[in-house]
């Protein structure tokens, strides 16, 4: 599944085979990537899928079960500290300490890497700046909004300078301001050159800041490549979406009550890789009223997804078959529908 | 780090790292001193309300060596026992279960270079550098009162101490097995009675012998019988003894919390 | 008390029937564990000592009584501490229940009713100990649970005002070390304020405390003198009434913005 060039430059992360069970259930199932120094890598995936799971074993917080990993070239098991002290880690949810000031966070957490106090003041100082919250320095964790605790958080996680910066999950639970300027300091550390590995369930996030991403479902590597390359391989240049109304859903039997396995008319011969549902066998319904229309048919609960080069010409060509859908919608298909594709489901419920 | 845990004694492997927890507790003191003063009142109210309110009913005790002693002298070293119990106790187990499931500070911190060892240790350490400054102002306390006899009572001082690290390292091997806050109704259920049996009030005499074998077997006696010893003067080999118990179930308790800590934060 | 107050102790009770397990430690079976401490082994020693010095009685059944109405201070207390706290901030049952047609009144009303159902069964349950250990002397010791309720409530209500003012729990421990635990050690339970330094001995005599101390050992001893139970009964009513006025207003501000 691996594509990375196998050149001079050793793997930042490598893993093979990486496995997590846990009592209950097998979180990451023997998985295999490799990330490069300098390369931007997303893992995408539904919650559950073992995004974070992968995350704190590649953090060394997390012993694996089975398989190998390298970090840095080195064992996480045996070298845990050492791998660690050039670690960034920002977690799924904020672990700041309330008990301390905004700045004395920094400082305190630039200690447990060994920094002088004098350098950790001054890179706290620095990186207040750089996360735009210098005039809240002194204030207590506590009054801080959801943006400005996961930019401190993205702060603490760059005291110790780090080679490699994992982000779990960075902005969900943010307004959409507040992701976009974390983006863009996100955006800002790659062009210094810091590696990012980041997990999330959103896909314009993926697209905006991986340069290579693994879709992961189930425990499993589904797919791999570039967001482009993805979105090439398995989705159309544009996707029209329609929506109808109750009564035409019934009629095209994408009710509430339909069976989900049968809601997928497929008039696509590219085959997803790992996956036998897409065998042509959807409702008979469906697949008359689109059929020529384009190359594949998704139908969620609430609307329609018709996969086409020309998303206004297969409009055009829907009203002439005197379907008349209660919105219509033409977009340029994303991740997201990549991620329809190959698991028939939908990323966030 | 798992497999070095178990083949060197932990506090040498952690210490200097450990140091930096401390500093960060230091931090967080720095703003609410109050709530570490106000600890030091506690054991004070209890020894002018005991030692000295009842003590006046009492009269005098026989010490440990049979020589009368005022009831304030007898009380006032099992208040600084158990005060070294009770502060030890209280940062051990609320304030590292908090930590440990609400606050979510160590998961911080382990991402850091810092393992599970350096964060049991670092915390013992705290906990002890706080209720070694309650015991010096105690100890300060009792000397202005006349309640010390003997210039050994300034190995009260480490003995205090030590009697902190035993409570410390239990209360943490305990927190790692408490699911819920209502657990932490057990460990009142265990240093209330600590505190009202062990000799604290009245000398173990007043028990029947076989109770007196079951007192003579809990570790706050030992911190008792070793404080009193000291600041009244009665030196004996016994002391020897309470230091050795003590200092035994301290490291017990630190094995215990090492290895839960790393299950508990190494998932 | 009102139908709507009924429903906050019945939302409390239900509540209660999960998390009892630990409160029966700390409102029973800690004074339980002192009288037996303090009550046996130290009054031992004190009644060899010094016999007589407590008017004749034992220092166990001078000391019983003591502890029943410091341990309703100590359920009122703590009852009117975090769990009000947690229901104004933390879990902010409160704001739930005022979108409901409950007033700040109701609510009010309902929670000292519920605390002080919890002290009934509390004093209760230690009466019967203190049959048991054989240190009751009149049988006026019955009107000792009313007037622990009393005691308690009385606490209850001065807190609920503290703790509606407060924004974080960092209020209590102060309370807890510098009010209740000197009280608790000072206030005639373990000795006779006559013993306290003289200057001291004014400020005793102002606490709810030395008043409840008061009244449950006079019932129990059967030393009772009715004037200084009127008075004992009318400061600690005093203190109920005052308290519940005061957190009325507090609540309010802290629930009605």
């Amino acid at each position: 599944m691996t594509s990375v060039p196998t050149g001079p430059i050793d793997p930042l992360i490598q893993a093979r085979g990486l496995t997590k069970r846990f009592p209950a259930i097998t979180a990451v199932d023997a998985i295999d990537f490799d990330v490069a120094p300098g390369e931007s890598f997303g893992f995408l995936g539904p919650n559950g899928a073992g995004k974070t799971s992968t995350m704190r074993m590649i953090g060394c917080v997390s012993p694996i079960t089975a398989g190998s990993l390298r970090v840095f070239g080195l064992d996480p098991t045996a070298d845990g500290p050492r791998i660690r002290a050039r670690l960034g880690v920002v977690p799924q949810s904020d672990t700041l300490d309330l008990e301390l000031t905004v700045r004395e966070n920094l400082v305190i957490y630039g200690r447990y890497f060994d920094l002088s106090r004098g350098e950790a003041g001054r890179r706290a100082g620095e990186l207040l700046e750089f996360v735009q919250l210098a005039e809240r320095s002194g204030d207590k964790v506590e009054p801080l909004s959801g943006g400005m605790r996961r930019r401190l958080t993205i702060a603490r996680a760059l005291i110790n300078e780090p080679d490699l910066l994992l982000l779990d999950e960075p902005t969900t639970g943010l307004d959409p301001q507040a992701r976009h300027l974390l983006w863009e300091r996100l955006y800002r550390l790659k062009q210094r050159g810091v590696t990012l590995v980041l997990t999330t369930h959103y896909m314009d996030e993926a697209e905006q800041l991986c340069d290579r991403l693994v879709i992961m479902d189930k425990a499993r590597i589904v797919a791999e490549g570039s967001p482009r390359e993805l979105i090439e391989r398995y989705a159309t240049r544009e996707v029209l979406e329609l929506r109808f109304s109750e009564a035409d859903r019934e009629a095209l039997g994408t009710g509430p009550g339909a069976d989900p396995a049968d809601r997928v008319a497929s008039g696509d011969d590219r085959a997803a890789p790992g996956e036998s549902r897409h065998d042509g066998r959807g409702d008979g319904r469906l697949d008359e009223r689109f059929a020529g229309l384009a190359e594949r048919v998704e139908a969620l609960p609430d609307r329609i997804l018709l996969y086409t080069a020309d998303g206004e010409a297969a409009a055009v060509a829907v009203h002439e078959r005197g379907l008349l859908p209660e919105s219509v919608l033409v977009r340029r298909s994303s991740l997201e529908d990549v991620f329809l594709r190959l698991t028939g489901r939908t990323l966030v419920d | 780090m798992g497999s070095l845990l178990r083949i060197a004694p932990l506090p040498f492997v952690a210490a200097p790292r450990a140091g930096r927890l401390v500093e960060r507790n230091i931090l967080v003191y720095r703003r609410i001193w109050l709530v570490l003063v106000s600890g030091f009142f506690e054991p004070l109210f209890y020894l002018l309300g005991i030692g000295f309110g009842i003590g006046s009913l009492v009269g005098t005790v026989p010490g440990l060596e049979g020589q009368a002693l005022s009831y304030a002298a007898f009380v006032a070293p099992a208040m600084m026992a158990s005060s070294a119990m009770n502060g030890a106790i209280y940062d051990s187990t609320f304030n590292v279960f908090f930590k440990l499931n609400y606050d979510k500070v160590y998961d911080a911190v382990l991402a850091t270079p810092l393992g599970p060892a350096d964060v049991a240790v670092g915390e013992v350490a705290w906990a002890l550098m706080r209720g070694s400054l309650y015991a010096v102002g105690f100890l300060s306390v009792m000397i202005a009162l006349g309640l010390v006899s003997s210039p050994w009572a300034v190995l009260a001082l480490p003995a205090a101490m030590l009697v902190g690290f035993t409570f410390a390292a239990l209360g943490m091997a305990a927190t790692s097995f408490m699911r819920t806050v209502q657990d932490f109704d057990l460990i009142f259920l265990v240093t209330l009675p600590l505190f009202l049996f062990s000799g604290t009030f009245y000398p173990l005499s007043a028990y029947p012998p076989e109770l007196q074998l079951a007192v003579q077997l809990t570790p706050l006696y030992h911190g008792v019988d070793l404080i009193r010893g000291l600041t009244t003067g009665a030196l004996g080999p016994g002391l020897l003894v309470d230091a050795a118990y003590l200092a035994a179930l301290g490291l017990v308790g630190l094995a215990i919390v090492s290895r839960r800590l790393e299950k508990l934060l190494l998932k | 008390m009102t139908v709507a107050a009924l429903r906050v102790v019945e939302h409390n009770a239900t509540y209660y029937r999960r998390t009892w397990r630990g409160s029966v430690v700390l409102t029973f079976l800690s004074p339980v564990l002192f009288l037996a401490a303090m009550g046996l082994g130290l009054g031992g020693m004190i009644d060899r000592a010094a016999p007589g010095v407590l008017s004749g009685v034992s220092y166990a059944a001078f000391l019983a009584p003591g502890l029943l109405a410091a341990q309703a201070m100590n359920t009122g207390t703590f009852e009117s501490t975090y769990p009000i706290m947690s229901r104004i901030l933390w879990r902010r049952t409160y704001h739930a229940v005022l979108a409901t047609p409950l007033s700040v009144r109701d609510l009010l009303v309902g929670e000292l009713a519920w605390i002080s159902l919890r002290l009934l069964m509390m004093a209760a349950a230690f009466l019967a100990v203190m049959l048991l250990f054989g240190v009751v002397r009149s049988p006026l010791v019955v009107l000792a649970v009313p007037a622990a309720v009393l005691t308690g409530l009385a606490f209850a209500a001065c807190v609920t005002a503290f703790t509606a003012t407060q924004t974080n729990d960092s209020g209590f421990s102060s309370l807890f070390r510098f009010v209740i635990t000197p009280l608790f050690l000072f206030s005639g339970t373990f000795f006779p304020i006559e013993r306290l330094p003289e200057l001291l001995r004014p400020v005793a005599y102002l606490t709810p405390l030395y008043h409840g101390v008061s009244l449950t050992r006079g019932l129990s001893l059967g030393t009772l003198d009715p004037t200084g139970a009127a008075i004992d009964a009318a400061v600690l009513a005093a203190y109920a009434v005052g308290g519940a006025i005061a957190a009325r207003i507090t609540l309010g501000r802290a629930l009605v913005k």
